[in-house]
């Protein structure tokens, strides 16, 4: 698996189709299926169906760990906390409210404003000795109270222990809304920063689960369905 | 599947929705005639006892109604902008930034209303009412009448309540005889109570007949005869048109139609205030997915039935925001249990603080109780800017999906 960036709107998806087929030597008839996910999906026109990130993030943890219970997914717009029953079938789930507080852009904004690259915050926040206090929920309101603690002499790293601990808490409010059961499993591409894990666990007090592909569960569910449903229909390609 | 029922224009005069929509429009008129009359008029909560004014004949108007029809209109913006500019806070409900500047500016394309010579105002909704109203009171410069009804932590309504809010009816009562100079009579209240209940009861049997699977409605009708059920409930008119909608979904029962134009697929309850600005994209998002949301707490709210004077103030004291969380938590699991619903869908209202906020805890009871899956979106009944389609896109096939998958889809 391999993450691609191809910016937004329906053109990355397309351009990132067109990369994956000349990678894979295949060409579009060789797809029976094309499953679109994410806020594009629904815009999509190559796909032949279309699936919330919500249910694709749930198949793909649980085709890795189907012992999973809770999935904390925390991407790029939004913080979703899933709940799935014995069955390993999502039964309920609780999305962020609001505004972007708690999500993967809030991060981004943060390492932003510190000059630092985002796979940067977790290292640096194992250095912390005492994180600060990061309260703010508004974005904004948040990256001026980044600049003052800095200003006011806190030191960069309890600074970042602060936004993890910050985007963490938000999240925790949403799992413990929807009930937590072991096990959990992050996935999104926050799942990579380990200060935001560890305040996680450190909040829920249960261990996390996660992997090097987190970022990757909802593609990875979304082709999983496509299989299915190609299956369903009884006719797959050669 | 449900046959569709063809569209008819131009609208039937004898169908139900015709009827309805003309009750709601007429009322502002008969409101600006009466006032051309030179009569007193006056502006009323949605909540407050229509049986007083329509007992003494006053003619009223319902700001929330009509900033409802602003909002739909989309005007919700241009007015909650004239209000925050004059101080008030973005976060005061929508219909009150609204209202307070249509006081101001007195007039607007989407919908105009007779200027006010009194105020009745009723917080048995919520407190935001009272302030809204004095400030009414105190820019236009004219009498507010208030009944208070406070918020009831217990699940019964005490002899206790029922008696501190009758002597409020009472005083009401008297205060705008002197005012305006009607007259109160048994033999009128008589008549207004008997419309009330007729009408009432019209609507309970209409909106329960969405036991039957498919629903002979769409529920985004509820949401447009509910301005009948808030304002003229007490009038003829209002209770013979009722009786034709329970009718005519009776009719939809035997011959398999429906209001609600598509396959349904699945039923869900909707909770809270429509999105009035985003009403094509909130009931298409449903729509297009084959929901129906064939249940709304309203469909029990404005069941007022009763025989007598105490009976009236008992019901006024257990209106929806007034009762506490458990009370409320079971009239929801009623209806959910008898319309086979199947799923909640919760607007989280960011102009009603009180409505939304306690929906997190009772939605997870209901939730627990009906074992069905409950998913909130964040958008405001009349203000435009605190609703993302997007997001609420997401938030719906993600409860598509969840129903999908418990009937074994997917
Ligand atoms: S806050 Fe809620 S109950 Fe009160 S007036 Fe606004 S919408 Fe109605």
């Amino acid at each position: 698996m391999e993450l691609l960036v191809a910016g937004i709107g329906t053109v990355g998806a397309e351009k990132i189709m067109e990369t994956v087929l000349k990678k894979a030597q295949l060409t579009g008839v060789d797809i029976d299926f094309v499953m679109a996910t994410g806020y594009g999906r629904r815009n999509f026109d190559p796909a032949h169906g279309e699936l919330s990130e919500l249910s694709c993030h749930a198949k793909g943890v649980l085709f890795k760990n189907p012992q999973v219970r809770t999935i904390i997914d925390i991407g790029g717009q939004d913080a979703k906390v899933l709940r799935i029953n014995d069955k390993g079938v999502m039964e309920n789930f609780m999305m962020n409210d609001k505004c972007a507080a708690g999500t993967g852009r809030f991060l981004d904004v943060m390492a932003n404003i510190l000059q630092m690259p985002i796979n940067e915050l977790e290292k640096r926040a194992e250095l912390a000795e005492k994180p600060a206090k990061i309260s703010s929920t508004c974005t904004v309101f948040a990256e001026s109270e980044v600049i003052s603690q800095l200003a006011t002499g806190e030191t960069v790293e309890n600074v970042i222990a602060g936004i993890c601990n910050s985007v963490a808490s938000r999240v925790a409010g949403l799992a413990k809304r929807v009930g937590i059961k072991e096990e959990v499993f992050m996935s999104g591409g926050v799942a990579q920063n380990g200060g935001v894990r560890q305040a996680l666990e450190k909040e829920l007090k249960v261990p996390i689960k996660w992997s090097e592909a987190s970022q990757m569960m909802g593609a990875l569910g979304a082709a999983i369905s496509a299989y299915e449903q190609v299956k369903k229909r009884g006719v797959l390609n050669e | 599947m449900s046959n569709e029922v063809k569209k008819k224009s131009p609208p039937d005069p004898n169908s139900a929705k015709f009827k309805l929509g003309k009750i709601a429009t007429d009322a502002y008129v008969d409101a600006q005639a009466a006032k051309d009359r030179g009569e007193m008029v006056g502006w009323c909560s949605s909540n407050f006892p229509v049986e007083i004014p329509e007992t003494l004949g006053l003619a009223v108007c319902y700001p929330e109604n009509q900033a409802a029809g602003i909002a739909a209109r989309g005007g919700g913006e241009r007015l909650c902008n004239i209000s925050e500019d004059d101080g008030y806070s973005n976060d005061i409900c929508a219909y009150a930034r609204i209202n307070l500047a249509y006081a101001k500016i007195k007039d607007t394309p989407e919908q105009n209303m007779p200027e006010p010579d009194f105020l009745l105002c009723c917080n048995n909704i919520c407190n935001c009412m009272i302030k809204w109203y004095e400030n009414l009171a105190k820019d236009l410069n004219i009498p507010m009448i208030i009944i208070d009804i406070p918020f009831n932590p217990d699940y019964e309504v005490s002899d206790a309540q029922v008696a501190y809010v009758k002597a409020q009816f009472m005083e009401a009562i008297k205060q705008l005889e002197e005012l305006t100079g009607k007259k109160w009579t048994e033999e009128k209240f008589k008549e207004v109570m008997e419309y009330s209940g007729r009408t009432s009861r019209a609507w309970l049997a209409a909106t329960s007949e969405a036991k039957h699977t498919p629903s002979p409605f769409n529920g985004f009708d509820l949401l447009n005869h509910m301005a009948v059920m808030v304002t003229a409930r007490g009038k003829k008119e209002a209770a013979e048109a009722m009786e034709v909608l329970h009718k005519e979904y009776l009719e939809n029962v035997e011959t398999g139609n429906s209001t609600f134009r598509a396959e349904e697929k699945h039923r869900i309850m909707f909770e809270g205030i429509a999105c009035w600005p985003y009403l094509r994209a909130t009931s298409t998002g449903l729509k297009s997915r084959g929901i129906n949301m064939v249940t709304t707490i309203y469909a029990d709210a404005f069941g007022f039935i009763y025989d007598d004077f105490d009976g009236m103030v008992k019901a006024y004291c257990n209106v929806p925001n007034a009762m506490n969380l458990e009370h409320a938590r079971d009239k929801r699991v009623k209806l959910i249990k008898d319309n086979h619903v199947e799923g909640l869908l919760v607007h989280t209202n960011r102009s009603c603080k009180l409505w939304s906020g306690f929906m997190a805890e009772m939605s997870r009871q209901i939730s627990e109780e009906c074992d069905i899956p409950h998913v909130a979106f964040d958008g405001d009944q009349a203000d435009p800017r605190n609703f993302s389609e997007a997001q609420y896109e997401t938030r719906v096939q993600g409860l598509t999906e969840i129903m999908e998958s418990k009937k074994g889809g997917c």
